[in-house]
């Protein structure tokens, strides 16, 4: 299939679908195959290679579009791992109202006790006939209060090694027993959640990939999830560098020459960082997310902090200001949004949240330069025995 | 545009590794940077005559390949990656760019076959956004007086071409005084030149600073590479060298800094590639005004942006290497000596980071403090 033939395709469905209707409009567009024509027909997509998907966004720019910041977690991360490891039945169930919005996702992963070392999680899911029974507690749980579903990783298994004995599931997060509580941040709202489970009942028709297989599953949400916070922009002088370079151009008043120093050295790894990004997408597009993404998610976390750092410290008196501390909740992310002061301690998160930088640095030197991983305490003792 | 390598690319790129591999081993390049003919000619002339690299930007109708500045950067890459001694950047890019500027067409024509080799006279660490210091002045009967320091290639040109203010002079090398002088970098030397009453003859006009640009947006190249030798090199070792009884690539305050020296590089390689894309553009024209002004505006960040990353990513890399090989790192038998040389020599080369991230200052708008 060329980029011609997908064209021609948008043309007509545009020609035949009126785009006032919103949900219609997506459902529709969903059933024609130009959701992500990467997929396989009759799932959303054409079979077509996944650079064609901007010839559809281009054909289809003016028309109702799907809200990114809501349903991230969903189009990221549980769609390419519902296709990679879902059963036909659950990708017909879920894939559509994933995309078209009407159902919003989120990912029960990290818990208290389980950050960097995501695989010694102790959310329990025991076997009890046809269905599963959840108890555990899950944090940094974005979207939760909104969300229908989630993604969901338990142990399943406490008496082998902690990689063996997880299962991945998708949760109903309007099932009796799930209870979202809003997280407060250091910047002062509550973008996240904790998540108690008690006694929440799962059918096994929920289960996604083979039971034991949790990890293996997980890693292919990881990798889309790392290529999707480290996206970069990819216009020119865009993203954060673009906010600070605005109030620099504004602001004469505020330049010294320590700040333009500063400023340019950011300003030339922001371009650089883009381009890498750029490249990657090149090479994304003729395969699969590989831990390169890991890569552009590091840079992406430095950045913002020593940008966003910048900002504040070029405003002076005003950085001494923040817009508004009040605890209420956030519906989407905006790193770029809202007062210098927020954007700095947002900017915080981007080194700790989708594996920390440290665990990054792991990743890349293990699976890209193929270095040998520190000796392992863990690896061969059954999970029960772990100390905690 | 693609900042990926295409097909025809990396074959180019297969061949130059091939023939360095067999010419161009660290033992040979040793040997020659320790002798007095640190150049490798033959090796030089075998480059020209077998894969045609001395005419690659050479257009077809004046006997050269009619390739790009994409493909000129990929042999620079692969150059950079044996610091092989040949005079490719200072015959094949610098001198040849200018003649291209200034319409020249028969020297041009001899520097394609690669029988003849040429060296723009200016200072190898003169910064293109810089008014150059006259040192040459031309007398009233037309000859060529004056000095030059810090000129690469210059001792194995056979032709001198020598900037006078917005002219450009052709002078043959036997009638210039060239005084090679020891040289931080020992695989690309530097020497002085000095004319006193040479005879020369005027080519044409051309901008200093789209030739000087150009070759600091195919430099990042060169720089790319030697940053991918230090860091293949580097990987190679701590996986094999066992301290505490483990290979020291285990331990994460050597892993973390692989990683980190790892993304400097991958950025390299994307801020090279697209400097080379931007100036392989039909309208290179890198003059920020003229008609082709904003494409050429585009080029000339490109290659200021890819001129201070590549330069810094390069140093970098390479110091980390030294430190990364311990003892051994620090031996004249060890390679890595001839590649920190050449890092650091070539950091100052075409413009230093500063000068280009000044550059950048008026590119992208991002005006200094009154």
């Amino acid at each position: 299939m060329t980029g011609e033939d997908v064209a021609s395709l948008a043309r007509e469905f545009l020609a035949a679908h009126d785009p006032g209707d919103r949900l219609e409009f997506l459902r529709a567009r969903f059933d024609a195959g130009l959701a992500w024509v990467h997929f396989p027909k009759g799932l959303g997509g054409l079979g077509a290679p996944r650079e064609l998907q901007q010839v559809v966004e281009r054909e289809l720019a003016g028309t109702p579009q799907l809200d990114t910041g809501v349903q991230g977690i969903g189009l990221g991360m549980a769609a390419p791992t519902i296709l990679a490891f879902g059963t036909e039945e659950q990708k017909k169930r879920f894939l559509r109202p994933l995309w078209t919005g009407e159902e919003i996702w989120c990912q029960l992963f990290s818990e208290p006790g389980a950050g960097s070392d995501l695989a010694t999680l102790g959310t329990r899911a025991v076997r009890d006939g046809d269905e599963w029974v959840v108890d555990g507690q899950k944090v940094w749980t974005s979207g939760a209060h909104h969300a229908r579903w989630a993604i969901l990783v338990a142990r399943t298994d406490p008496d082998v090694p902690k990689h063996r004995g997880m299962t991945y599931f998708v949760c109903d997060m309007h099932a009796p027993g799930v209870e979202v509580r809003p997280l407060r941040q250091i910047t002062g709202e509550a973008e996240f959640n904790e998540v108690f489970l008690t006694g929440v009942r799962l059918g096994d028709d929920l289960r996604l990939g083979e039971i034991g297989d949790g990890w293996r599953v997980a890693q292919m949400t990881l990798m889309n999830e790392r290529v999707a916070i480290g996206g970069a922009p990819v216009r020119r002088g865009g993203g954060m560098v673009g906010v600070v370079a605005e109030t620099w151009r504004s602001r004469p008043e505020l330049r010294t020459h320590d700040l333009h120093q500063r400023l340019l050295r950011l300003w030339v790894e922001s371009e650089v960082t883009r381009l890498a990004g750029a490249r990657l997408r090149e090479q994304l597009s003729v395969g699969q997310p590989g831990p390169e993404g890991s890569g552009m998610k590091l840079s992406f976390a430095s950045l913002n902090q020593a940008l966003s750092g910048l900002d504040v410290e070029l405003r002076g008196e005003e950085g001494l200001e923040y817009d508004d501390w009040s605890f209420r909740r956030s519906d989407s992310v905006d790193f770029f949004g809202r007062g210098a002061g927020y954007r700095y301690l947002r900017a915080k998160g981007n080194s700790i949240e989708g594996g920390t930088s440290e665990i990054l640095r792991n990743i890349v030197a293990e699976r890209v330069l193929g270095l040998p991983s520190e000796p392992r305490v863990d690896k061969d003792v059954p999970w029960k025995d772990l100390p905690r | 545009m693609t900042l990926l390598y295409t097909e025809v690319e990396e074959e180019l790129r297969a061949s130059v590794r091939d023939l360095l591999a067999d010419r161009c081993g660290f033992d040979a390049v040793l040997k020659r940077v320790e002798s007095d003919t640190p150049y490798d000619m033959e090796l030089w002339k075998t480059l020209g005559r077998e894969i045609g690299v001395a005419g690659l930007l050479v257009p077809e109708e004046y006997g050269g390949a009619g390739a790009s500045a994409r493909e000129a950067a990929v042999v620079l890459e692969e150059l950079g990656r044996a610091v092989a001694p040949v005079p490719f950047l200072t015959s094949a890019v610098l001198a040849t760019k200018a003649l291209l500027e200034v319409g020249e067409e028969d020297l041009i024509q001899e520097l394609a076959s690669g029988e003849t080799t040429a060296a723009l006279v200016v200072p190898l660490a003169a910064s293109p956004y810089r008014p150059l210091r006259e040192t040459v002045t031309v007398g009233e009967d037309g000859t060529l007086s004056g000095e030059v320091r810090g000129v690469a290639g210059a001792d194995v040109a056979d032709v001198l071409l020598v900037p006078v203010g917005s002219a450009l002079y052709r002078v043959e090398a036997e009638h210039a005084r060239i005084e090679v002088v020891p040289s931080l970098d020992l695989t690309r030397p530097v020497a002085t030149v000095a004319f006193s009453g040479a005879r020369g003859e005027v080519l044409g006009h051309f901008e200093r600073r789209k030739v000087l640009a150009f070759g600091a947006g195919l430099l990042a190249s060169e720089q790319l590479g030697v940053a991918e030798w230090c860091l293949e090199t580097t990987l190679a070792y701590i996986k094999e060298r066992h301290q505490f009884a483990r290979p020291i690539g285990s331990f994460q305050a050597i892993k973390h800094r692989m990683a980190d020296l790892w993304l400097d590089v991958v950025r390299a390689r994307a801020a090279a590639r697209n400097a080379a894309d931007l100036l392989a553009a039909p309208s290179d024209h890198l003059a920020p005004s003229g008609a082709s002004g904003a494409a050429g505006a585009d080029a000339e960040l490109a290659a200021a942006v890819a001129g201070s990353w590549c330069s810094e990513v390069a140093l970098h890399v390479a110091e980390e290497s030294v430190q990364l090989h311990g003892g051994i790192g620090m031996t004249w038998e060890h390679p890595v000596h001839l590649y920190l040389k050449r890092a650091k020599a070539s950091e100052i080369a075409l413009g230093a980071p500063g000068a280009h991230r000044e550059a950048v200052a008026e590119l992208a708008d991002l005006p200094a403090p009154a």
